[in-house]
């Protein structure tokens, strides 16, 4: 029998598959990686800037996969644009469409184009074939790369990144709000679930920086810059206090409350949760990698050491991050809504919602990544010229 | 055109039919029944019924509803009390379509709760659709707009009451509709027609004369989840405290 | 700052006013003419419901031919069980009452679908034990389903004496 107890006839079978775990997790790395990527251009964090383009980069190949997951789970995708054409404004999941767009174009693409809009130029002049037109068409016919229009470039961009980070803050808060504002289930109803979205969101976009910073770097023969990693492992590890804290926060308040869902909640982290949730998600994937981070800050380890720990801080942080997703999306399908039973979760293989496509499209960016790093190099020894932010207004 | 006399006498007549027939479709134009002069809820008795069933199938037969899935469904409740502590079980046997078996357990309370869409005033389904497939019609029933609706199961998760499933050759939500259909040509619905008790009826609480109507102003009633302040319209006569 | 400085952006501009001016369009010709009439739906949603095929006719439906049935029914106990409980959905034969036969109803499977005993039900409510209570009998050979109540313990001519005497002896045994 797939069920314990009793659940209502019509919640036996889950509704939200693990492309809805997905899809959090995707666009928790957007905006993670564009935090890090904020905090040299905006904070000033000198240090981290060899991971700023990297970041950028990251940021588009998995804000290009986000909407795949959806479109695969809606049981009338040739239907989607009507998200833009009648969006329901009570609805949060109506801004999807909207948010996503504009941190699109107006967020994302802007700032890649103004950053590397040297780059593309020269490319476009130094180029040939197919690569040519390509960049042709990115610069939008303008040459124009003086020291005055690189001036503009880096003022505006400045402001983008600016509007970037409180949109990146709402394309995944959102999310957080969609599960967080449903009454009908208490293990989502929370005003927290907003504010735990995005701290795990800079969590896992972080750690992902800086697994992609140090492997590309390896594949590539280049020496990791240690005093970036070790900035980048600083502010995970910051990020991951903050999480942990609200994740404990929110259990002990259940704990204290003991409101009328407890029981069959706790019941349920305690048996089919406990794997995903206290395992995987609590114990390897945040006070593992907190462990591993703080250790790294309270003592001086050799650069070996240090690598090997942020590689592996970085693994686990992944595991537990997309743990967390999946807790809050299966596990609050899990329990029936009279806290009288349980059902389980069968995840199919190659159907439509299976994990099949789930491992494709967690594969898929990485695949646009390799492609928009050849297109955009992030890096100075290239093809092209030093890049250097035009001095003065930065 | 060249028009005749006698085209025309045969011309009009059929224009007529015609144009009753468009006009029946149009909500408003339909005979006799007008929008704004209802608001629909519904009455069960939890002492009338016996769980034969019969709802369950007659929904199901009467809207199609697909094996496995319930727009309605009786649930049992059977508690035990020793020495002050409640223990609670509930089943629904294929939604209770096919009845209960019997149990000879002594000392047990034990009756039966028919649930169907609350038609919730207001409804935090309709409040999360994303693109307005599912509503709340002027005359007070929760429907979904199949041409719409793009499948997303939102509705699904916000649904207190887990009267919501997904179609699963349509892709659409779907769930009970009053029997719309039924309800707006002056019948009453579906599963209330085929309640051999009267345990469930249909209530107009715009119609001053309807008895249902009037049953809920001078009985006892209640309805599930009021803490969740859903506006819930399916109301019931002699609900345990213990129902979920 | 010089225009042609930033002479690249007015080009962007035009590039994300191209694409809103293309998102209007789009628009205005996919919304549906009936969205917005009533609510934020679409106003024939209403009307597609309405149009769904009704399959239960209703009691009134019926009496209204069938009055012999409706004079029997109103005095006995099954006075408030409408037709079509018993009768499944015949919204066909009301619209072609020659041509649509209803099924006749097997007794020993329909009666016990309310009347079968279960602790659950409402104590007050007649339900049997089947397997002790007729002896293999349908229900119909003693009871009649429009006015169940037996009026006096006389078996009907269709019952063998035999049978009666084996349900009386059976109903005694109870006792």
């Amino acid at each position: 029998m797939p069920t314990d107890g009793f659940m209502y006839p019509n919640e036996i079978e889950l509704q939200w598959s693990v492309l809805i775990v997905l899809y959090p997790f995707l666009t928790g790395l957007v905006a993670g990686a564009f935090i890090l990527a904020s905090l040299e251009r905006v904070f000033r964090v000198d240090a981290v800037k060899p991971t700023y383009r990297l970041a950028l980069l990251t940021a588009l190949a998995f804000l290009l996969v986000a909407p795949l997951p959806l479109q695969l789970h809606l049981g009338h995708p040739e239907r989607s644009l009507e998200m833009y054409l009648t969006p329901h404004r009570s609805s949060a999941m109506a801004m999807f469409g909207f948010v996503y767009l504009w941190y699109l174009m107006a967020v994302l693409v802007m700032e890649i184009w103004l950053d590397y809009r040297r780059d593309i130029v020269l490319l476009s002049q130094t180029t040939t074939g197919v690569k040519r037109l390509i960049y042709r068409v990115l610069t939008l016919g303008s040459s124009n790369i003086s020291d005055g229009a690189l001036a503009v470039d880096n003022r505006v961009g400045w402001i983008i990144t600016v509007i970037g980070i409180p949109s990146a803050f709402l394309l995944h808060g959102y999310v957080g709000f969609i599960f967080g504002s449903i009454k009908a289930n208490p293990w989502w109803s929370t005003p927290l679930m907003p504010v735990v979205f995005i701290f795990s969101a800079m969590v896992s976009g972080i750690a992902m920086v800086l697994l992609l910073y140090m492997g590309l770097n390896r594949l590539r023969g280049k020496p990791i810059d240690m005093r970036c990693v070790d900035t980048v492992a600083k502010y995970l590890f910051y990020a991951f206090i903050i999480d942990f804290s609200l994740e404990m926060l929110d259990l002990i308040h259940r704990i204290y409350e003991s409101d009328e869902s407890f029981r069959s909640l706790d019941f349920m982290v305690h048996s089919r949760l406990f794997l995903s949730q206290v395992v995987i998600q609590i114990f390897l994937g945040t006070v593992a990698p907190i462990l591993l981070l703080g250790l790294t800050q309270v003592s001086r380890l050799s650069e070996i050491a240090r690598k090997r720990i942020y590689a592996l801080a970085g693994c686990l942080t992944m595991m537990g991050i997309f743990a967390m997703r999946w807790n809050v999306v299966i596990g609050g399908q899990l329990f029936s809504k009279s806290f009288l039973g349980y059902t389980t979760y069968k995840m199919g293989f190659a159907t439509r919602e299976g994990l099949l496509p789930a491992v494709v499209l967690t594969v898929l960016p990485f695949i646009i990544l390799f492609v928009l790093v050849k297109l955009l190099p992030p890096w100075a020894d290239e093809k092209t010229e030093p890049i250097a932010r035009s001095a003065g207004v930065h | 055109m060249n028009l005749t006399r006698r085209h025309f006498l045969v011309l009009l007549p059929a224009a007529a039919l015609a144009w009753e027939s468009i006009l029946a479709g149009t909500p408003e134009a339909a005979p006799n029944y007008q929008i704004s002069e209802h608001w629909w809820g519904m009455l069960v008795d939890i002492e009338k019924c016996i769980g034969c069933g019969n709802c369950v199938r007659a929904c199901a037969r009467e809207n199609n509803v697909p094996e496995g899935y319930y727009r309605t469904w009786v649930e049992r409740y059977r508690i035990k009390e020793v020495n002050g502590v409640e223990t609670l079980e509930v089943d629904s046997p294929d939604g209770g379509m096919h009845g209960f078996p019997s149990s000879d357990e002594p000392g047990v309370k034990q009756f039966f709760v028919p649930k169907m869409c609350n038609h919730c005033a207001d409804s935090p389904c309709t409040q999360v659709c994303p693109v307005g497939a599912t509503f709340i019609s002027p005359d007070g029933v929760v429907l979904v707009d199949e041409k719409y609706c793009l499948g997303c199961r939102y509705c699904v998760q916000a649904c207190p009451y887990g009267c919501r499933f997904l179609h699963p050759q349509k892709n659409v939500a779907q769930k009970c509709t009053l029997c719309y259909h039924r309800i707006s040509k002056g019948l009453t619905t579906a599963c209330c027609e085929n309640c051999p008790t009267g345990a469930r009826q249909l209530a107009d609480l715009k119609d001053p004369k309807d008895p249902i109507h009037e049953y809920l102003r001078t009985h006892s009633v209640q309805v599930l989840k009021p803490h969740m302040a859903t506006g819930a319209k399916l109301f019931y006569h002699n609900l345990d405290g213990a129902v979920r | 700052m010089k225009f042609k400085d930033a002479a690249h952006l007015f080009r962007m501009a035009a590039v994300f006013a191209a694409g809103i001016l293309i998102f209007v369009m789009v628009r205005s010709f996919f919304v549906p003419r009936t969205f917005g009439q009533y609510g934020h739906y679409r106003g024939d949603a209403l009307a597609d419901v309405r149009a769904l095929p009704v399959h239960y006719a209703g009691h009134q439906a019926c009496e209204a031919c069938h009055t012999d049935v409706l004079d029997v029914k109103v005095k006995g106990r099954h006075a408030r069980v409408n037709c079509e409980a018993c009768h499944g959905p015949l919204a066909t034969h009301t619209e072609d009452p020659g041509g649509v036969t209803p099924e006749k109803l097997d007794t020993a499977r329909l009666c016990v679908k309310c009347h079968e005993a279960n602790t659950a039900k409402p104590k007050g409510f007649p339900q049997v034990v089947s397997a002790d209570h007729s002896a293999g009998l349908a229900c119909n050979e003693c009871h009649q389903p429009h006015s169940p109540a037996i009026v006096t313990e006389a078996p009907t001519a269709t019952v063998l004496p035999e049978k009666h005497a084996a349900v009386v002896s059976a109903k005694g045994a109870k006792k």
